[in-house]
């Protein structure tokens, strides 16, 4: 990499003839070597964590585990991490609910009615800055927006979520619905259908296996978040249903207050609540792949 | 169906425009979200860059309980972390990338590329909580010390080394940008017609030289993109940094020293801070998203740029 | 058909309704917000605790009823969670909430009056006190609760006894000693292997009163460390890896080889984490341990206003760095019933929740200095 030559075009004349063909040969050897210890490099990781989760994670998993909250000292034995799973079953729901509409509509716009138009191509070109907002920045927002207002909650949690989530949503539907195919519009307008009903009944459906694979990765990707969540949610020891007015935990708030305490106890719920966790996202983003690759053979 | 009955009555016409309404009110409320979010935290944050003026940024000096606010060790620390992220992940997903791209039998990509794709979908505090306890322990501390010993002359490896220093954080930030950088510049790759490859192999190139020749210059523009992708995510990055960068409020040279980031000291002290302190955090907020959104925006100019090609 | 012309209208009319929700962002941003709610603001953590350790022995003949709120110092948290739960045990119309926020936050909450009690390790300054008495109309008192040890716990394989005298303390968080097996730790601790290892400081890097004992200590015994560093509850640390509260402290020297750190006695213990024996100001080395701590406050004098240090105490047996914790009340508050069930609380914490302080590793207070406190207590009164 060190050297990329200028010019995108195959040399047609000179190819290093210069140099011994001994050399080249090695300077080959030498940079497959280089590309497999970088693949090497790059699975050890992945077979350290899915092990390490697993191993550790079990030891402590057990029906307790995922049917109680808390104790209220990360001392206590017992107890587990029911009051994260169910603050985040209930704030990515949430945030499932208010950002899949949205998402899908706004790509909708994008796709559908704003080709040429300026305000389409300003919402493309902010939705992918909202991409790379921060997450812990997406988390400051809401604080300073609702929480001010209205406290720490699971409605801000979810709030954060789905900022988060909607622009992976409005990106990966956008790129489903510029690949059905025209025909089949013209097909529905030629039966008399108006354009809400066309997308309505014609090009969400079709598009339907690669946009639920992008929203199940948004999914994933909201139930892993912690920083957010730490600025809206907040986090709390006990188990709650409360969607305002109280604080509510997360798995990975739980699993990051176990990450920073020196309790035997506390250390082995995190273990436990990661391997929970990455069951959780590991499931939506497998799930994810697996409709995507469908869809695409039936394409 | 019923859609001509509707469309002679006038309601297809209405449900059409209020559907087109919907949408576009759908799309533009992205674009409220993101203004409002830059008015609200400013705001927010406002009488704390009022009161710390310049120093705000130009100052190391944290301490909130006497009310000062200087936040340049923590941009410091973001940005030294994301270069060590950098220096590491980029040539690991070149390698990979390539692998993928180039080199691997068609079963094995899909393993591989499967595995890559599973280490982008680890949550980040999956990566913290496995870095303090496997990581620091195996890896990082052994290497901090190696290099404290041997390299110790260089400023940038004095000791006392720590494992939980810029360079745990810059690790661990490696290989949560490593899937990302390789995924982009796999697609990359993936574009240089086979025509180009054949065309080397055919001048009688090594497969070395027909990746230096025929696809690496290609895809200059969409690696340098997907490296900055790669910074902007590392620069945000949160809870996995908070664990691992040792939270020390001081600028030192030494990358095996503790440090502290934006991001980071915005996660850890959240919870205790009351009042300027809050305002103080939001404030760093608005700063790492200035950050951010200047590198992701070059870098989606860049891939845009490359897309058009 | 107009269909572009329809298209360029809703664009502009959407443009209008962007630029109108911005102005009115802008509007309300600016003049919202002054207030910011914060983690210790809310009902965080266990407020309403129940323990498992004994039952409350009923100190109130009338059935008290009242809702309390206390935020402050983290040091005394788990004990005061406990203290709370079995009061509310024997009193279930008493809700006490204590948010452990650290001891700066305690001070300022209680000057605001946002709480009805505040907690902190180190007792206020005069202007705090001028301040809070501005705002609260009344006189503040410093009830004294415990005493708690800050102990330095460390990281060394295979090493159970370390011995470090207050020269070499200081020289190491100020960074001059930076591998183990420096001359002056090999001097302190003949036959004892020490590791070619560098020396990983921890310290707390939020606000915390146990911050304030340590480097109150170290002002004590060190004038480089009086004039580089100093004492407060957070200091510019010249070396060292931050943790958030004493927990975090706890856990980077765990996770941390070759580190040492400060933390409460109680954190050191139940990580099982080792700790070092301490050269006390009577020059013999000792252990840290409930006993111990006790022994530091030992022939004290203290004020009438019970702003007291027991640091460097000059005990045979005590060890050196030992800070009381307070609870700051008014003399005169609002509603009769807050005030009768805070004196019982208080009361009864100091009487029948010795017990649970010694199980947690706190010393309670000496007899003579629960005397001096209860009077205090009793002296509070409703306006």
């Amino acid at each position: 990499m060190d050297r990329w030559a200028g010019s995108r075009i195959v040399p047609g004349v000179c190819l290093r003839e210069c140099k011994p063909a001994r050399r080249r040969v090695w300077r080959n050897r030498r940079n497959t070597t280089l590309v497999l210890l970088a693949v090497g490099l790059t699975l050890i990781p992945v077979i350290m964590i899915l092990y390490q989760i697993t191993a550790r994670g079990i030891a402590t998993m057990d029906w307790e585990f995922l049917t109680s909250s808390m104790p209220f000292s990360f001392r206590r034995e017992g107890g587990g991490f029911l009051n994260g799973l169910v603050g985040t079953a209930i704030m990515v729901g949430l945030a499932s609910a208010i950002s899949i509409p949205l998402g899908i509509l706004a790509a909708v716009y994008i796709v559908e009615y704003g080709k040429r138009n300026w305000l389409a191509k300003l919402i493309r070109f902010f939705s992918d800055v909202m991409a790379g907002v921060p997450s812990v920045f997406v988390g400051l927002f809401v604080y300073t927006a609702l929480v001010i207002q209205f406290g720490f909650g699971a409605l801000m949690g979810a709030a954060s979520l789905a900022i988060i989530m909607l622009p992976i949503i409005v990106r990966s539907t956008e790129e489903m619905l510029k690949l059905v195919p025209h025909e089949l519009k013209d097909a529905s307008y030629a039966l008399g259908a108006a354009k809400w009903q066309t997308i309505m009944r014609v090009i969400l459906p079709s598009a339907a296996p690669g946009i639920s694979t992008g929203v199940m990765l948004a999914v994933g990707r909201a139930a892993g978040e912690t920083a957010p969540l730490i600025l809206t949610a907040l986090g709390s020891y006990q188990l709650t249903a409360k969607l305002w007015g109280a604080p509510m935990s997360s798995l990975t708030l739980a699993i990051f207050d176990g990450a920073r305490n020196p309790f035997a106890a506390g250390q082995a719920r995190a273990w436990a609540g990661a391997l929970e966790l990455l069951i959780i996202v590991l499931v939506f983003t497998v799930v994810a792949r697996v409709v995507a690759s469908r869809s695409r053979i039936s394409r | 169906m019923s859609a001509r009955s509707w469309q002679r009555k006038g309601v297809g016409r209405k449900a059409d425009s209020l559907f087109a309404i919907m949408a576009a009110l759908s799309g533009v409320l992205i674009l409220l979200v993101l203004a409002y979010m830059v008015i609200s935290t400013t705001a927010t944050a406002l009488p704390v860059f009022g009161s710390q003026g310049i120093s705000f940024i130009a100052g190391s000096e944290w301490s909130p309980s006497n009310g000062q606010f200087g936040i340049l060790a923590f941009i410091y620390g973001t940005v030294v972390t994301s270069v060590i992220a950098l220096v590491i992940a980029v040539p690991l997903s070149l390698g990979v990338s390539l692998f993928l791209t180039e080199y691997s039998p068609r079963r094995l990509r899909g393993i591989i590329g499967y595995a890559v794709d599973l280490l982008a979908a680890v949550p980040s505090v999956i990566y913290g909580l496995w870095g303090v306890f496997i990581l620091l322990p195996l890896f990082l501390q052994p290497t901090a010390d190696f290099l404290s010993d041997n390299l110790g002359f260089i400023p940038i490896f004095k000791g006392p080394a720590s494992g939980l220093s810029y360079f745990g954080a810059g690790v661990i930030l490696a290989i949560m940008i490593t899937p990302i950088i390789t995924s982009l510049c796999r697609e990359v790759f993936d574009t240089v017609p086979n025509a180009d490859r054949q065309a080397a192999y055919a001048l009688g190139a090594t497969k070395w030289e027909m990746i230096r020749q025929a696809v690496l210059p290609r895809g200059r523009a969409g690696v340098v993109g997907a490296t900055m992708l790669g910074l902007g995510r590392a620069l945000g990055e949160t809870i996995a940094v908070a664990l691992l960068i040792g939270s020390s409020v001081k600028v030192d040279t030494s990358v095996l020293s503790p440090g502290y980031s934006m991001a980071a000291v915005i996660a850890n002290q959240f919870q205790e801070a009351t009042g300027d302190h809050i305002r103080a955090l939001v404030g760093i907020g608005v700063v790492l998203f200035g950050l951010t959104i200047i590198i992701n925006m070059g870098a989606r100019a860049l891939v845009w740029r490359f897309n058009r090609v | 058909m107009t269909e572009k012309s329809g298209r360029k209208r809703l664009a502009a009319f959407l443009a209008v309704a962007l630029l109108l929700v911005v102005v009115s962002g802008i509007v309300a941003a600016g003049c919202g917000g002054s207030d910011l709610p914060s983690a210790g603001g809310t009902d965080t953590t266990a407020s309403t605790a129940t323990s498992t350790t004994g039952v409350a022995t009923s100190t109130s003949e009338a059935t008290l009823s009242a809702n309390l709120n206390g935020a402050g110092a983290t040091f005394p948290e788990p004990l005061y969670v406990e203290w709370i739960g079995e009061f509310q045990i024997a009193n279930p119309d008493v809700t006490i909430n204590y948010q452990g926020i650290g001891s700066g936050g305690g001070i300022e909450q209680f000057t605001k009056l946002t709480v009805d009690f505040g907690a902190s390790d180190a007792p206020m300054k005069d202007e705090e006190i001028t301040a809070a008495e501005a705002a609260g109309g009344a006189k503040v008192l410093h009830i004294p609760t415990v005493f708690g040890a800050v102990v330095l716990a460390y990281n060394l394989d295979g090493i159970d006894e370390l011995k470090l005298d207050p020269d070499t303390l200081a020289a190491i968080f100020l960074g001059s000693i930076t591998r183990w097996n420096d001359a002056k730790i090999i001097a302190l601790n003949p036959g004892v292997t020490l590791p070619d290892k560098s020396i990983q400081v921890v310290h707390r890097s939020d606000s915390s009163g146990t911050t304030n004992i340590f480097t109150g200590y170290l002002t004590q015994i060190s004038t480089e460390w009086a004039n580089k560093v100093g004492k407060g509850k957070e200091v510019q640390w010249p070396v060292g890896i931050g943790g958030q509260g004493n927990d975090g402290v706890a856990a980077v020297v765990q996770q941390q080889a070759g580190s040492i750190g400060y933390v409460e006695l109680s954190y050191a213990t139940e990580s099982g984490l080792a700790m070092t024996i301490l050269k006390n100001k009577a020059g013999n080395f000792v252990t840290p341990s409930l006993e111990s701590t006790s022994a530091a406050a030992v022939g004290v004098t203290f004020p009438d206003d019970l702003r007291f240090s027991v640091s460097n105490s000059d005990g045979a047996q005590a060890y050196p760095i030992v800070g009381a914790t307070w609870i700051l009340v008014f003399e005169k508050m609002k509603g009769a019933a807050e005030v009768e069930a805070l004196k019982a609380w208080l009361t009864w914490s100091l009487n029948g929740g010795t017990a649970i302080a010694q199980e947690l590793g706190y010393a309670p207070l000496s007899e003579e200095l629960k005397a001096l406190t209860l009077a205090k207590i009793d002296s509070i009164s409703s306006f």
